[in-house]
């Protein structure tokens, strides 16, 4: 603990699930995420875990839907494609019930697309992703230490309401480096209870079922409601979110991971000359700050939402803002990434509209 | 002595038990059973020699197979 | 009198959905026969396919875990690389583990995995009504070729045993039948020891297990063992492809 050190996001990413106890990995090659399959392949033998370059990301989810069913902590991670692939295996997970933890090192697309960092995939990890009613908990990092500090957290919460957990990050944070240090404790997985539906040996007791189907009249519709419930705990309980600079803001930026960075230089311009911004980054993107964009949207009087993707999160934020003020965006999609001094230009513009006889929407 | 039990609440009528018998002495019922099927029967007790081949055929364990107890 | 084929302790005692002369209760019960004569139902943990035999999870009275259509293998890697102390078997239909599962299928048993697989080959889509199988024969009808399997169209039948006996990380590969009783006494044996393999820490061992699917055959379940005779045996030879005793290739066509 504590110890500072210097690490790429996505060695940092590999450290910090070994560390909050996972011994399972499964992966495929894909840039811009291969330091983590790379970092898993040495580190986890070395803590008696178990590591396997699977033949594609199909198998590679396929055999974490297997490990995570005797209850370990598992992990696997890929870029926007090979997400993709996996989304099938991800909604077995969620409709079995299995609290596996994945990782998208995001490219852009669609397509091959090209390999910088992006946030395209935005509806794809708040929106279920893969076939069927369900929710992932997403968690989207900023930093390198935030890379390495998340995992622990999506664990925890993945167990706590049996949902599979994800971290949204991308190319950039995956390659750059910075200083971080682990703030927790890192976790001895024998001191994690095996959870009372792991299938392993049955001696003494019934044999158990992981499964995700059920063909009789109405029991389906039982089952998604029940997890239904916990999806709405989750959204009562789990939403994580930083605000700065909000509580006089005449307009409120929002944006995520390595959008909220820019966002977070075109703040400092803006607060530099007195204008009056803030910057609201939601940590998870599921379950979504909601309440906290209700509550702003009633003191602010506009939010410019700044997202490397054609308009995604825009959507999130316009459903709880839900027409009060109005909502801006400044989108680059498909691996561009925005400038401060870009985000700063249109927060001028958009307060000068703001402040005249007309309201830009 | 030896004699088979057919479950009829499990065969389906499928007959490769009375095609698997060496002896034929398995027949198909000539009325259905509760779930609609017309079961195999030991249609020849005397001949049945234990063997358990209908057994070995049937896809639905609806055959047990008793033998006398050999010293 | 004495019961002499008492069921099987490794088998639910239900009744099993499948349709009559179906082959897949016979397969479940050379499996279930195996892990109850080898001691392993506790420490067995067994992946259900999608296709009919889905509910095998129900019947197999050991820790059982369903999964996507053709990733058993997949599944199976990830419980005993966890939990090597488990004995993990993954049962298959021929659409499953040949056609969308292939990869899987390949690659487990090039990496040598110490699982077991019970591959069940019907030449047919069970479940979803009859199409065509990547083991079906040629100019056999089904529901997507109806005029039969046309090579110009729907290309040639898989086999898989001669396929994976390439690869150097199958441990053990044997093609057994189910169409007749002496044939099902054999099938059991090959059952039984790709199972005693596992536990031996062998490695990767698949039984291919000649089955019908009389339903989607539309034919009597007698009619579909002398298909299984006439018809199959001559695509799909009899014997041990990989891992036989004296290390020898035994392929006999019975």
């Amino acid at each position: 603990m504590s110890e500072k050190l210097l690490m790429k996001g996505n060695e940092a990413f590999a450290e910090g699930t070994v560390r909050a106890g996972c011994r399972f990995f499964a992966g495929y090659p894909i840039t811009p995420q291969n330091e983590v399959p790379e970092y898993m392949s040495w580190r986890l033998p070395e803590v008696g875990g178990s590591f396997i370059q699977a033949e594609s990301e199909v198998a590679a989810i396929n055999m974490l839907y297997g490990a995570a069913a005797t209850g370990i902590r598992t992990m696997t991670s890929s870029s926007s494609p090979g997400i993709s692939l996996k989304q099938e295996g991800i909604s077995y997970c969620a409709g079995a019930d299995l609290p596996i933890f994945y990782a998208n090192v995001a490219r852009g697309g669609p397509g091959l697309g090209n390999i910088a960092g992006a946030q395209g995939d935005y509806f794809q990890s708040v929106r279920g992703g893969g076939h069927g009613d369900y929710r992932v908990f997403v968690m989207a990092p900023d930093s390198v230490s935030e890379m390495g500090n998340f995992p622990l957290h999506c664990y925890e919460v993945a167990e706590k309401y049996r949902v599979p957990a994800m971290i949204l990050a991308d190319g950039i944070l995956g390659q750059m480096m910075e200083p971080l240090e682990f703030k927790f404790e890192t976790v001895d997985p024998k001191s994690l209870k095996t959870p009372p539906w792991a299938l392993g040996d049955c001696t003494g007791r019934k044999k158990r079922i992981v499964r995700s189907y059920d063909l009789s009249e109405g029991a389906l519709e039982i089952m998604t409601l029940n997890r239904a419930k916990r999806y709405k705990e989750i959204e009562e309980k789990e939403v994580l979110f930083e605000a700065r600079s909000c509580e006089d803001a005449e307009l409120i930026l929002v944006a995520y991971g390595t959008s909220a960075r820019a966002s977070t230089a075109a703040l400092k311009m803006a607060r530099a000359q007195g204008l009056k911004v803030g910057l609201l980054r939601p940590i998870t993107l599921w379950p979504f700050p909601k309440k906290k964009i209700q509550e702003l949207a009633a003191k602010t009087s506009s939010f410019l939402v700044v997202e490397m993707s054609l308009g995604q999160l825009v959507d999130d934020v316009r459903l709880a803002v839900d027409g009060r003020v109005p909502v801006h965006l400044h989108a680059r999609p498909s691996g561009a990434v925005p400038t401060g001094e870009e985000i700063f230009a249109q927060i001028q513009e958009e307060l000068k509209a703001q402040k005249g006889e007309y309201v830009c929407y | 002595m030896a004699k088979i039990e057919v479950d009829e609440t499990r065969c389906k009528g499928c007959e490769l038990c009375a095609a698997a018998c060496a002896k034929k002495c398995i027949a198909m019922s000539k009325t259905f059973s509760a779930t609609g099927y017309y079961p195999a029967f030991l249609c020849a007790p005397e001949l049945c020699s234990g063997c358990g081949l209908c057994a070995q055929v049937c896809p639905d364990l609806a055959i047990s197979v008793f033998k006398e107890a050999v010293r | 009198m004495l019961l002499i084929n008492p069921r099987p302790e490794s088998l639910v005692d239900v009744k099993m959905h499948y349709c009559p002369g179906c082959g897949h209760g016979v397969a479940h019960r050379l499996v279930a026969e195996a892990m109850d004569e080898l001691g392993i139902r506790e420490r067995t943990i067994g992946v259900a396919p999608v296709g009919c035999a889905v509910f095998s999870d129900d019947y197999f009275n050991c820790d059982m875990i369903q999964g996507a259509h053709g990733r058993g293998p997949a599944i199976a890697t990830g419980l005993k690389r966890t939990r090597p102390d488990c004995i993990v078997f993954s049962y298959q239909g021929d659409g499953d583990l040949a056609s969308i599962g292939m990869g899987e299928t390949i690659h487990s048993a090039a990496r040598g995995e110490n699982i077991t697989i019970i591959f069940i080959n019907n030449a047919t889509y069970g479940m979803t009504g009859g199409q065509m199988a990547p083991t079906t024969l040629m100019g056999q009808k089904a529901s997507t070729c109806p005029l039969g399997r046309d090579p110009q169209v729907n290309g040639y039948p898989i086999k898989v045993c001669e396929l994976l006996a390439q690869l150097e990380g199958a441990r053990y590969l044997e093609r057994v039948s189910l169409h007749t009783a002496a044939h099902v006494i054999k099938a059991k044996k090959a059952v039984k020891k790709a199972f005693q393999n596992q536990v031996d820490g062998k490695g990767f061992s698949l039984v291919e297990i000649l089955s019908t699917c009389p339903t989607n055959m539309g034919i009597s379940p007698l009619e579909a063992t002398k298909f299984i005779a006439d018809k199959m045996l001559a695509q799909y030879p009899l014997g041990v492809y990989k891992g036989a005793e004296g290390g020898k290739i035994d392929v006999s066509r019975n």
